[in-house]
């Protein structure tokens, strides 16, 4: 017998390596992106602004096609601080993940929070996007490098549960 | 002009440590040593791999261990003419159900036989151990053919 400790745990790697092509909604919206504007698309049945698009509105499941810009501005609908370390992920740890419901959309967006407490973070906490230099902008959504509080006054809670 | 179609590649994945328990412990740190290792059932049976319980019956297996191997017979096997990255081999292979001298059941791992034409069922394999061995299935860089055979 081995005078080593005994193997207690085995690493089981998982991969799928995809090529990812954006349906036209997405690829308006990343191009509209790449020039500094939020564009989402509107039901033309209920009127739901989503943001990012998808070319569907999922509640009636009817096709999106008008464009509506929405704000860089938003309201933290729920949060969480990240304390675990992902490998391909590189940020320094804790750090903060929000949902945000962008002004003027309907449905909230995925951003990260700094230039806040983590203690501070808070549901209804008004955030602004924080851009990249222009120069630096391209075809994704790292072009905002993450949202910080905008100092306004929270949102109450019943005026965005519906857009959770 | 219409823009350009976009399109990106993206890698999802995820490394999993998953914690062994003590059967399958005892049977990593036996292929680290080289051993591989088979547990009996309480009716005899040589499980490898081994578990914690014996699928015929669902009582706990014994704390009987027995090595097995390294030679075996194939049971049943598919060709991979092109193996992916994370394949232990990385010229065509075949996957295989190995049933070990000594065992009762079948583990699944790869031959080396250099050819679809050289496999066979029922064929002789043994088992070719890598020179570094860490504790993992890939110790056992593959099974080849049995000289001889
Ligand atoms: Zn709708």
């Amino acid at each position: 017998m081995s005078d080593k400790e005994p193997v207690k745990s085995i690493i089981t790697p998982t991969r799928t390596e995809y090529t990812y092509t954006p349906g036209p909604s997405a690829q308006r919206s990343l191009r509209a992106l790449a020039r500094g504007k939020l564009v989402g698309e509107i039901c033309p049945s209920c009127n739901q602004v989503y943001y990012p698009p998808s070319g569907a509105c999922a509640r009636c499941g009817v096709a999106t096609r008008d464009e509506v810009e929405v704000a860089d501005k938003g309201t933290v609908t729920t949060y969480a601080i990240v304390r675990v370390p992902s490998e391909n992920i590189d940020l320094e740890l804790p750090y903060c993940t929000a949902h945000i419901l962008l002004d003027g959309a309907d449905i909230p967006f995925f951003g990260l929070i700094q230039e806040c407490e983590w203690d501070a973070v808070r549901i209804g906490m008004r955030v602004e996007a924080v851009w990249k230099p222009e120069s630096e902008w391209g075809l994704n959504a790292e072009n905002i490098r993450y949202f910080r509080p905008t100092g306004e006054p929270d949102v109450p809670f019943e005026q965005f549960k519906e857009h959770l | 002009m219409a823009d350009e179609l976009l399109s990106a590649p993206h890698v999802l994945e995820y490394d999993y440590r998953r914690s062994l328990g003590e059967v399958l412990s005892r049977f990593f740190t036996g292929l680290r040593d080289r051993k591989i290792l088979g547990v009996k059932t309480n009716a005899g049976r040589v499980l490898v791999p081994p578990s914690e319980y014996d699928p015929e019956s669902g009582d706990a297996t014994s704390d009987d261990w027995v090595e097995v191997g390294p030679g075996g017979v194939v049971k049943s096997w598919a060709w991979v003419n092109e193996p992916l990255g994370r394949h232990l081999l990385d010229h065509p292979f075949a996957f295989a159900l190995i049933q070990l001298d000594g065992a009762d059941t079948a583990l699944t791992h790869a031959v080396d036989a250099g050819s679809e034409a050289s496999m066979r069922t029922g064929m002789r394999v043994t088992a070719r151990f890598a020179d570094d061995t860490i504790g993992a299935i890939g110790d056992i860089v593959a099974f080849v053919p049995e000289e001889g055979s």
